[in-house]
């Protein structure tokens, strides 16, 4: 391994259903990224089993974090940090990466850092890009999150909009259920969905009144279901990949505008977009054209840093660090955990 | 033989050191249920009392179940995490052995009960014999009925403790036949000396596993697991 001075963070990430571990030098470049991913557990379930995702991660964890050692090529003398998610997340499922990194920490007198899971996919965008510094706006959706924030400094964040209700990837997943394609629902309608009209059906495209950058995505989940029930009483069948892609196009389209105001209002020439949704291809070619038309520069990470990892909790954890963060043996899981909160 | 015991499999959180025959030190709270909280500040106070070198443990000894399915956890990832950090085996011993363990010697069968909740207990039976504890019931999740009967047909005066007892005393009290007493405060409930005491034990037969290996066993399948079973049950299952 190099030796050129540096920071070296180990990092965890046990939010949801994927357990993974990271070794990160100068928040910026991947020693090493290991995901073992239970996604085929939760299937059969149609979405993820808390108690059986806590379950996994127990039986995982030491694995991966020793895979993610053993690729970086370093040991835990090289560490000088670790990084966890302390929150947002599944209680149970965070807690095991929390009690593993404290003990780690304690055991080897490396500083710990809590790292919040939704700055983690913002700085996913750290990695990929490493000309990309603060202040931005970035837009983070996923399954559990749809924000639309101004990274303003390493740190420190000023939410502009949120969801009123379902997150845009919880509304994926809950329509592809309806249609019948299954869990996870993100990954299977953006496919499907490359062979349909999206203007065949026009879903509502929902404003929140007093709050021009917020969410909301459960009347459009609704109007996507009541289509399913129209078709259904009139004994018509639906076109799987109408609907996928007209839905998609709702969805898409409200997250883009808001994007593109926020650009506006606030004079960026720059937008990111985080979180596991933000592999979806079409929001990826739509945010490209709009911010393109605008000359903005557009930045979004590969689809395997988009998704849960732990690369971007080491990123994260990175500026963490030199912001002087420092967690106690007392780190607790925080499930409903809110951005910018220390 | 230098030994780490961990235990926040219920409501106590307890971490203590045994060294051959000798406690050096335990720490043991049973006040709310914040272990994630803790449980690692309790083993930091243990290793300043003691001046104690983590590096000189030999292994790490940790209640494996049953219990609290987070509680479980908590306990066992941070086992796993001392047992990675430090390049240590870890023993896992069950919950309910250790908890017998606290009435070691006595005359009468050991009965450690604790509330699983769903109308069940998780409950083993324990006798000593020549200076050991020997099985009479491996650890299981039953109703107390059932408990009732199995200690009624051994027909040995039992001595019950754990944290089930006073929810179920009052069955206890209406279905035993036996002779029978409940433990007192000071040994009653998890303590991590006797988990490090069993651990003792274990390593001397060799018990080990890698940090690695170790997972809780939880005695029970996650709800959604058990609602699929009984699901596949009613329809039958699926034939290819």
């Amino acid at each position: 391994m190099d030796r050129e001075k540096g920071i070296t963070i180990l990092a965890i990430e046990s939010s949801c259903d994927e357990t993974a571990a990271a070794v990160v030098k100068n928040g910026r470049e991947i020693l090493s990224s290991v995901i073992s991913s239970q996604i085929e557990l939760h299937k059969i379930y149609g979405g993820v089993v808390p108690e059986i995702a806590s379950r996994k991660h127990i039986e995982k964890i030491n694995q991966v974090i020793e895979e993610a050692l053993r690729q970086a090529d370093v040991t835990l003398d090289d560490i000088d940090a670790v990084g966890v998610t302390y929150g947002p997340g599944l209680v149970g499922a965070l807690l095991v990466g929390v009690a593993e990194a404290k003990a780690i920490s304690y055991a080897r007198k490396i500083p710990l850092v809590g790292v919040h899971h939704i700055e983690g996919h913002i700085s996913a965008n750290f990695i990929e890009h490493r000309e990309l510094e603060p202040p931005f706006p970035c837009l983070v959706v996923s399954g559990g999150h749809t924000h639309l924030v101004i990274m303003e400094d390493y740190g420190k964040y000023r939410i502009l909009g949120r969801t009123r209700d379902d997150a845009a990837g919880e509304a994926f997943d809950k329509v592809a259920r309806a249609i019948g394609l299954g869990y996870p629902g993100g990954p299977k309608i953006d496919r499907v969905a490359r062979e349909g009209n999206a203007d065949a059906i026009v879903f509502p495209r929902a404003h929140v009144a007093d709050a021009p950058y917020d969410f909301s995505f459960s009347g459009l989940k609704s109007a996507v279901l009541n289509y399913l029930n129209g078709c259904r009483m009139k004994g018509e069948t639906f076109s799987q990949a109408d609907v996928a892609a007209s839905f998609q196009k709702a969805v898409v389209d409200v997250l883009v505008e808001h994007a593109m105001m926020a650009a506006e209002e606030y004079g960026f020439d720059k937008m990111a977009i985080a979180g596991g949704v933000a592999a979806n291809s079409f929001l990826r070619t739509q945010m490209e054209r709009a911010c393109a038309k605008r000359g903005i520069t557009f930045y979004y990470p590969s689809p395997i840093l988009c998704t849960d990892n732990a690369a971007m909790i080491g990123a994260a954890a990175y500026y963490e660090f030199q912001n002087g963060t420092r967690s106690g043996l007392d780190l607790n899981a925080v499930p409903n955990l809110k951005l910018g909160e220390r | 033989m230098k030994i780490l015991g961990i235990d926040s499999s219920g409501l106590v959180a307890s971490a203590a050191v045994v060294q051959d025959d000798q406690l050096l030190a335990e720490y043991t709270v049973n006040y709310k249920k914040t272990h994630s909280q803790t449980l690692l500040p309790m083993l930091d106070e243990i290793a300043r009392m003691t001046e104690l070198d983590l590096n000189t443990l030999d292994a790490i000894a940790v209640a494996a179940g049953p219990g609290s399915f987070t509680g479980l956890r908590i306990g066992s990832a941070t086992a796993k995490g001392l047992g990675l950090a430090l390049d240590k085996p870890l023993i896992g011993v069950p919950t309910l052995e250790a908890l017998a363990y606290n009435l070691w010697g006595s005359d009468r069968l050991v009965c450690p009960i604790m509330d699983a909740r769903r109308n069940q207990v998780y409950t083993g039976i324990y006798y000593f014999e020549n200076g050991g504890m020997k099985t009479q019931m491996l650890q299981t999740a039953v109703n107390v009925e059932e408990l009732a009967k199995r200690v009624n047909e051994i027909r040995r005066d039992v001595i019950f403790l754990g944290d089930g007892v006073n929810v179920y005393r009052e069955t206890l009290e209406q279905k035993v036949g036996v002779g029978h007493c409940y433990a007192p405060a000071h040994l009653n409930r998890q303590r991590a000396g006797a988990v490090a005491a069993l651990g003792c034990l274990y390593a001397a037969q060799g018990k080990f596993e890698t940090a690695a290996q170790h997972q809780p066993d939880y005695l029970r399948v996650s709800q959604a697991e058990r609602e699929r079973a009984k699901k596949e049950e009613a329809f039958g299952e699926p034939h290819d």
